[in-house]
């Protein structure tokens, strides 16, 4: 029982209602992922896809820290980031989808979708290139004086690029407001994190920059939110970037195509055990959320990704002239 | 002779080079027993000669290719997979600055030893970090030599003369490449560089082809045939170096030269070749030479619109009939 006696617990980090919130921005982007991966199965998506599914709490307990003027940079695992930071769902999908009304209207696709009125300024699939790019955009905060703050998100396998270590480098001697935030899903394609390098957490290397490095369980929203918390306020406070290290699985393999078999089975059943959207629900439960409130979530949600697939998939293709348009931007300034 | 895939060929090509000379290693981003490389160009070596000589790396392509700098003037033979050719970029001052200068640069004390695989070309669907066809960069470079395989003959043959070369070779393959079939001998062969290879002969016109694009001029070639119109269809199999004689010898036959290839046509493949023609055989041209390349812009995603960019047996036609 509480306060209120209704039987609702608390959580010292979050109240329900914003668990609420988060819980089903979470949810959002596994239905959504869902939905990708069927049409993709049905020859809807062209190219490749790499799913976010598993991997939410991160986006979403770092993005629920930030205002729509704040930045974020992205990669090829990127549909969760857009969702997280506030990108429309029919537009992302008729992005990946490769129609007219997406995003960049069909010249991105699923690996470069980007949301500037957001401030999602884009997802790279080189990887490990959207580090120094997260670095940039803190600097130009600082010059220009603002508040914002720029996240970065990259995988374990980023971590071992070039850029890793001379954008952190950077943004740490100017004490610049940006987190990055390494999503550490254990594999860099087939690649195992121990086979890359010898460190066993990435967030240990932040002593190398001289800022400071926090490990989380990165599927356990409560966590991200409260680490991201602690980053956002230093990086406002003029107080200089933090390396997040979030530890997170990917539920299915690499891209669509990809079996996952070198992945262990136990390792494979506990990761699944421990998915972030069943933890945030357990804690709604324990808070004494009732089946029908959880049910009308998943309700909204569905009829959103409903929503969002519909008009994905009835906005046209791009017309091909459009190939050869917005090489270069309007001269002058 | 037998029935073998671009895939399969560049793996026997890998397998017969490591069994003959201990020093020949490969590394490279999942190249190793886990995946056997992005495209499977690997798969079963890293069984077959251990984790030692298939050696999976961190994402790192500069290190990936430096390291192989460094261990191909010390004694070793070194193959680099980089998984995608728009990646290389990430290891330019080691290709460029490198690999390619030190032979010339330390008056010939050393020699770099050295294979760079990767995949060009687009055509599926994966955007403008993974569609570009950037051969044209590294025929800029002195000291690298530069092939481009179009079939499963010439990738074997070429990739084998690559790593028994001396020199530093940047080995284009092409993604839509890799299921392709073709014959090759059952012995050990290989093919020189800087021959190239009439595909096919013909009397009317010359189309000069690389990579993926050698196999439209073929489609092309076909149906021009039906309307009455011989193409000779030749495909130069290393950029760098350029066999000159072939082009000029085809030119003077025919008269005429279409120019393909993939990557943007500014400063791209077809320029350098066109320039060659025009340069050693202007005087046998009796039209003006046309290139048929990407327009220059990025590869977009959405497939009608990565269509429209990329050359195709289609646009290859077209150009022809602009002078024949
Ligand atoms: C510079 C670069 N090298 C290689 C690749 C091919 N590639 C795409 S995703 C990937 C693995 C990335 O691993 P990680 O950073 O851990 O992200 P994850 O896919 O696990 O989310 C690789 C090697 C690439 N896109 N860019
Ligand atoms: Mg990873």
């Amino acid at each position: 029982m509480d306060d209120e006696g209704n039987g609702n617990l608390g959580n010292p980090i979050l109240d329900r209602s914003r668990l609420i919130e988060l819980h089903e921005k979470m949810l959002t982007i596994r239905v959504f992922e869902e939905r990708v991966f069927e049409l993709y199965g049905q020859n809807l998506v062209p190219g490749t896809i790499h799913l976010y599914a598993g991997e939410e709490a991160v986006a979403v307990g770092v993005c629920s820290h930030l205002l729509d003027d704040d930045y974020i940079v992205s990669t090829h695992r990127g549909h969760g980031h857009c969702i997280a930071k506030g990108a429309r769902l029919d537009r992302t999908m008729a992005e990946i989808l490769g129609r007219k009304d997406g995003y960049c209207q069909g010249k991105g696709g699923s690996m470069h979708i980007a949301d500037f009125s957001k401030g999602m300024l884009g997802a790279t699939a080189v990887v490990g290139a959207g580090i120094p790019i997260a670095t940039g955009a803190g600097l130009s905060i600082k010059l220009r004086g603002t508040k914002q703050v720029a996240a970065c998100f990259f995988g374990d396998g980023a971590s071992n690029q070039g850029t890793f270590h001379e954008g952190i480098n950077l943004a740490a001697i100017w004490r610049l407001p940006v987190l990055f935030i390494c999503e550490n899903n254990l594999y860099a394609m087939g690649t195992r994190q121990s086979q890359a390098m010898i460190v066993p957490d990435i967030a240990e290397r932040a002593r190398a920059y001289g800022i400071p490095g926090i490990l989380v369980k990165g599927n356990d929203v409560l966590e991200v939110f409260k680490a991201a918390k602690e980053a956002v306020e230093r990086a406002r406070g003029g107080n200089g970037p933090t390396l997040v290290e979030c530890k997170t699985y990917r539920r299915m393999g690499h891209s669509r195509m990809d079996p996952a078999a070198y992945r262990p089975r136990a390792e494979v059943d506990e990761w699944l055990r421990n998915d972030p959207i069943r933890r945030s629900k357990d804690e709604l439960l324990r808070m004494g959320i009732s089946d029908a409130e959880l049910a009308k979530i998943e309700a909204r949600v569905s009829d959103a990704v409903n929503t969002a697939a519909e008009f994905a998939l009835n906005s046209p293709f791009p017309d091909s002239k459009e190939a050869f348009e917005g090489v270069y931007g309007q001269e002058g300034t | 002779m037998k029935e073998i895939t671009y895939r399969d060929a560049l793996r026997e090509a890998l397998v017969e080079e490591m069994q003959r000379d201990e020093t020949v290693f490969i590394l490279g981003e999942d190249v190793g027993r886990y995946w056997g490389g992005a495209f499977k160009v690997t798969k079963g070596l890293a069984e077959e000669f251990g984790d030692e000589r298939v050696r999976d790396t961190p994402i790192s392509e500069s290190a990936i290719v430096g390291a192989a700098v460094g261990a191909a003037i010390t004694g070793m033979r070194p193959i680099v997979e980089i998984m995608f050719g728009d990646l290389t970029t990430l290891a330019m001052d080691q290709i460029v600055n490198q690999a390619a200068k030190i032979h010339y640069m330390f008056g010939g004390q050393a020699s770099v030893p050295l294979v760079i695989r990767t995949p060009f070309g687009g055509g599926v669907n994966i955007a403008a970090h993974h569609s570009q066809s950037l051969e044209a960069w590294f025929m800029h470079v002195p000291g690298l030599l530069v092939a481009a395989p179009s079939t499963p003959y010439d990738a074997k043959g070429l990739l084998k003369t690559a790593i028994r070369n001396n020199n530093p070779v940047f080995f284009c393959e092409h993604k839509l490449l890799y299921p392709f079939k073709g014959s090759i001998p059952e012995e050990d062969y290989t093919i020189p560089f800087g021959s190239a290879r009439v595909v096919r002969e013909g009397e009317d016109i010359t189309i000069v082809a690389t990579m993926f694009m050698v196999h439209e001029a073929l489609s092309a070639a076909d149906t021009l045939k039906k309307e009455g119109l011989s193409a000779e269809v030749l495909d130069p199999r290393t950029l760098v170096p350029l066999d000159k004689e072939a082009l000029v010898a085809s030119v003077k036959k025919t008269g005429r030269a279409v120019i393909v290839s993939e990557g943007c046509k500014t400063a791209g493949v077809t320029a350098e070749i066109a320039a060659v023609i025009a340069e050693e055989a202007i005087d046998y041209l009796d039209a003006p030479l046309v290139r048929v390349a990407e327009p220059d812009t990025p590869i977009p995603f959405s497939p009608p619109l990565e269509k429209a960019v990329i050359p195709n047996k289609d646009t290859i036609i077209k150009a022809v009939r602009n002078i024949a």
